[in-house]
This record gives C-alpha cells, structure tokens and sequence, in this order.
C-alpha cells in the first residue's frame, strides 16, 4: 500500500477532497448565513459568498440574546456552558482516576465486584436513569444549580475503565521500586501514576470536554431560569420560535459560536495529547 | 551495614499454595550470598520477603539485630534493584537516583553529593539529565544500581537484575557488581536463575529447589562437593553426569562395566553416581574403564565435549579437542572424583570431599 503512482495519489486524494468538503460544506453555509441578513436565505438563493452582517449578528446574539425566543446573552450561555464542561471533565477524570488506583492498587473486600457494577453502568445511557436521577436531583433542591448540572453525569465508567487499563500496564515493580524508595500510596499515586498518565488524562479531557459541552436533555429538564441555560439549549430555544418566524442568520451564528470552543479544545489539547502519545515509553 | 538472619521462614500464599518452606539462613555483614534455583523454586520470593515487599507467613528476618517481619520496605534499610531496572520513566536520571532521598527528607546539598558520587562511581555522570528511555540497556541497569547505591543501605538485594542484558555486557556487569560490592562492603542478596553468574558472583551459594534449601556452600564447596543429584545437576555446566550403578564391595558397576574404587565407595548397593565431565578421560590400555558409545561432539574450542553412552546411561565428557575420536572409546575416571548419592533420597552419601571443595576463596587485593 506504500506505491506511488499517480492515478492512485489522484484517486485518494479525490476521496479525501470530496469527503472534506461533504463535511465542511454544511459548517460553511452556516458560518455564511450567520454574517447575513434573516431574510437572505428565504429568498430562494442561497449566497455562497460572506455577508456584511458578520458583527452585527454575532455581537447581537453575544451581547443581548435573542428575548422574544426566550434565549439570554450568548455569553452567559456559552460562559455557563465552559463551566458545566470543565466541571464534568475535570469531575470525571479526578474521580474515574482515583477509583481505578483503588481498583488497580488496593486490596479490599467486594474489589472485584465493585468493579464490574462500575463496568456495568457503561451500558446504562444517561436516558435510561433520567427520570429517577430528576427525581433526586430536585429532592436535593439541586435544580437551577451548577452542582444539577454536573454532579448527576460526573461519575464516568469509561474513563474509569480505561485509567484502570492503563494501570495494570505499569509494571508492579514500579510500584515496588517506589515503595522502596520509601514513597506511600498517595506518593506514589502523585509522583508516578499522575506524571505516566498524561496522555491519557489529555485524550479523556477532550473527551468528557465535549461530552459535557454537548449536554442537551439533561440541562434541558433541570433549568428553568436563563440565568442557567447552557449554548446549546439556547440554539433550541432561538430556533424554536412558535410562529415560525425563525431568525436563521441568528440561529446559524448560534450554532458558530457554539461549535467553536470545542474545536479549540481539541486543536490545543491535541498537541499535548499527541506530544505524549510520541513520548512515552515504559 | 548489617547482618541479615533469616529464621526458619516460610511463604504460604492466600489460595494455600506452598512457596518457600522452613529456610535458615544467616548473613554475615558484607557478604555477598547468590540464591540460586531454577524458575519457581522460591528464591524471589524469599528475596522479596527480605525486602518487604511479600508479607512472611511464618518465622522471622532479621535485618541486623532488628526483626523486620511488619516493617515497611522504606524502613528496612534495604535496597532492591529489579530485573526490569523499574527506573522512573518520566524522571531524570538526577531524579530517579534522588527519588528515594527526596521522601526521606535528606537536604538537598546532601542529596546532589550522593548522587554525583554514585554517578561517578557508575559512571553515569554525562547522562545525569537524560530520560531512562535514552539510555541503553546496560545504562538502564547502572542507573538502577545507582538508585541503590545512593541510599547507602544496610543490604542491597538484586533481583535477577542481569537477565535482560545480553550476554557480553551481563558479563561485563557481573564484574561490576561484584566489584562495587567489594568496594562499599555492603551485605548483598542476588537472586538468579543462572548458575555460571552465581558461581562467579558469591562467597556463598544458597541452591533452592522447590522453596526448600538444597545446599549452601562456598562456590567451590558447591561445585565439587554436591550436596545432593538436583545440586549436581544444577550447578556447572555441561551438567554433572548422572548415572545408575551398584557398590560391589570396592567395586562399581556401571551398566556393563566395573571399576576399582580404591577404597573410596561409601556404602554398598544401588547409588547414583555423579561424574563432572571434565574429570572423565580417554582410559589408557592397562587400566579399568567404560566403555562408551559416541553419538555427538560439541566443539567448545578449547574443550570438545563428548557426548555418548556407556551401557544405555548417557554420559558427556570433556575432552581435549586433540585427542583422536572413533565410535568405540573406553573412558576412565580416578575413585577419588566419583560423587555418590543415595538412590532414594538423592542426598550425597557421607565419605570423601575432594581437596579442591576445602580451598578457601583468594581474596582479591582491593
């Protein structure tokens, strides 16, 4: 598969140009019609080309949100949005780490079986539990509260999962070699485990980042006050508008705004996250 | 620098599975002890109970007067090096050998000194700022050392750190080891599986089969006065011939042939007969031999071994590659290097010790 002749380099870089573009196309006539006017793409062409309402849409939609479709500042959301994503990344990563080093490292009663109800809750869609978690979640007068938002999706056992792969690949003479060196579990979880899993921490934080970032149906039963809304129930509050009188050039600036933070995650996690994947070795 | 006396230990793992029974074993301060035995037979596992790393099931280590059956690893005064060398591998070389220091609290002044003395001593100074993983195998292997050497331990205990290095520089380490561990006078345990590193490395050999002790000795106690077939066999290389034959008085009969003991025969009856091969010979005319039924050589350059059969027992010999070879030959042996062992039992039957068993080691001028 390595030869090189030109029909073939023609043929697979046609594939790749034709399914780039499949896949981009959509993203740029959003970006397009978010810097036009909201009749412009009613009136049967659609333009190709960027508009000059670049600003004006999206420091309208920023700044003062969308009130008669019920949608607060954007900022607000896409602020709301950072915190309840980086909370549940940082939230699933701390917790499925330090279940795994118990798992992996200790030896205690119901281990075993406290493992697989982990691994069990991997095939359990968040979906499934939903009405019950609502259910505790508003008894513990959690609604309309970051904790709502995150708390209830933090434990991950994906994650937990693969950190304990992860861990039954270091070798247990490190372990060994650590506790010779007079270093306890805590120590050697800070000094070791957590230095050797980088790379693994990066690839999850994209992950969960986006994970949680793209959270829609549980944010959508616990908040009722816009002061909690998150970006993308907004882009269903602006694109629900009930006499159909939607703003498409406000909904499609929308949707930019809230596509972009995760690429930007993945576009600088992913250096470090690749850096890693290169560097290790044990 | 400590003593370590191991007192009647046993491992018996949660599942009820046997591993090491009933051992004892005294070290004196600044010995060098090589636990030898093949895979299974223990030997880590009474290392790592030394260490602290398996809990002792029964009996009591002693790491110089101190019992340290439910102290922790750090507490014991030890260092361990792994066979795979466990360096840090997200540290530097500087960090992975202060490692140990640092969680001790030892100040920073105190710790670059020792660092910079072992590196020196290891000769691993330029690569104080790599990566283990930019070091080669034999580097790897001084930086684990390293780590040892910097905690100025009461023991040092090796855990087949040579078995991953091929076979000029585990040579060359060897040398190394036993060198450093001359130089800083530091009581060692090494476990191997290997019996030329054994013999070459220890003042005294502990041979394990089976988690039980066979045999401790002086190398050379070892190798010419065989406590019992599995030690025979274990230790030396081509292994000790092995054979069937009956005591007739002062007689020995080995398969078809009988040969004259000069006094030497222990009991009477059914023995196992051991014979190194370098101490069999082309017979001359006049005297009493085996005859011996040539299958294959192995040309060792210096020595060609001979491999064969007298009656339907193989035997190997080592001859002079000069020595002119046909199909039939007729092979000798002095009474006085015959080894004899209980059929039963395998254990050697009391009688003669050869001199050369009795020689004390000669102490190299340091």
């Amino acid at each position: 598969m390595v030869e090189n002749r030109p029909f073939l380099n023609f043929l697979t870089h046609l594939v790749l140009i034709l399914g780039v573009l499949m896949v981009v196309f959509p993203v740029y006539l959003a970006f397009i019609a978010s810097t036009h006017g909201p009749t412009d793409f009613m009136s049967g062409i659609v333009p190709l080309l960027p508009g000059d309402r670049f600003s004006a849409n999206y420091g309208y939609l920023l700044g003062t949100g969308e009130s008669t479709a019920g949608a607060p500042p954007f900022l607000l959301m896409l602020a709301n949005s950072l915190v309840m994503a980086i909370m549940i990344a940082v939230g699933k990563i701390a917790i499925s780490i330090i279940s795994a080093f118990a798992i992996v490292y200790f030896r205690f009663p119901l281990r075993v079986p406290a493992f697989w109800l982990i691994f069990m809750t991997l095939m359990l869609p968040v979906e499934v539990r939903i009405l019950p978690t609502y259910k505790v979640v508003a008894d513990l007068g959690m609604l309309n509260s970051y904790s709502g938002l995150v708390i209830p999706v933090i434990a991950s056992a994906t994650a937990t999962f693969l950190f304990r792969q992860f861990f039954l690949t270091v070798p247990e003479e490190m372990m060994e070699a650590a506790r010779v060196d007079g270093a306890g579990p805590l120590k050697f979880f800070r000094d070791i485990l957590l230095p050797l899993s980088r790379t693994n921490i990066a690839a999850l934080f994209i992950i969960m980042f986006i994970y949680g970032w793209n959270q829609y149906l549980w944010p959508m039963l616990i908040t009722t006050e816009p002061h909690y809304y998150t970006v993308v129930m907004g882009i269903k509050r602006l694109a629900s508008v009930l006499d159909g009188d939607n703003q498409w050039n406000l909904v499609m600036a929308g949707v930019i705004l809230a596509g972009l933070p995760p690429v930007l995650v993945i576009i600088f996690m992913q250096r470090l996250f690749v850096k890693g994947l290169v560097e290790t070795e044990k | 620098m400590a003593s370590i006396d191991v007192e009647n230990v046993g491992k018996v793992y949660s599942g009820g599975v046997r591993a090491v029974t009933d051992i004892k074993l005294n070290i004196a301060d600044g010995e060098f002890i090589v636990l030898v035995g093949p895979s299974g037979c223990g030997k880590s596992t009474l290392l790592r109970m030394v260490a602290g790393l398996e809990t002792i099931s029964e009996g009591e280590v002693k790491i110089g007067s101190r019992v340290v059956n439910n102290v922790e690893p750090a507490d014991r005064d030890i260092a361990m090096v792994f066979q795979n060398y466990a360096l840090y591998p997200h540290m530097t070389v500087y960090n992975n050998l202060a490692y140990g220091l640092k969680n001790r609290g030892t100040p920073k002044a105190e710790i670059d000194a020792r660092v910079a003395e072992a590196a020196r001593m290891l000769e691993i100074t330029q690569y104080l700022e790599r990566k283990p993983r930019a070091l080669s195998g034999g580097q790897r292997q001084r930086v684990a050392m390293g780590r040892a050497i910097v905690r100025k331990p009461a023991a040092f205990l090796f855990d087949e750190p040579l078995s991953n290095l091929d076979a000029k520089l585990r040579v060359s380490m060897r040398g190394e080891i036993k060198r450093l561990q001359r130089r800083l006078g530091t009581t060692s345990i090494y476990v191997t599986h290997d019996q030329l590193e054994a013999m070459t490395l220890a003042d005294r050999l502990v041979v394990l089969n089976g988690g039980q002790i066979e045999q401790i000795g002086a190398p050379l106690e070892v190798y010419h006065a065989p406590a019992s077939t599995f030690v025979a066999s274990f230790i030396g290389s081509p292994a000790m011939n092995l054979v069937k034959g009956e005591l007739h008085g002062d007689k020995l009969a080995i398969g078809p042939a009988m040969i004259g003991l000069n006094g030497f025969a222990p009991t009477s009856g059914a023995v196992t007969v051991g014979v190194r091969a370098e101490d069999l010979r082309i017979a001359r005319d006049d005297e009493e031999a085996l005859p011996f039924r040539l299958e294959y050589t192995e040309e060792l350059g210096a020595q060609r071994l001979i491999h064969g059969t007298v009656g339907d027992q193989q035997i190997t010999a080592a001859v002079s590659p000069e020595i002119a070879l046909s199909p039939e030959m007729r092979i000798a042996v002095d009474a006085k290097r015959l080894h004899f062992f209980s059929i039963d039992t395998g254990k050697r039957l009391p009688g003669h010790v050869p001199a050369e068993a009795k020689f004390a080691p000669v102490e190299p001028v340091l």
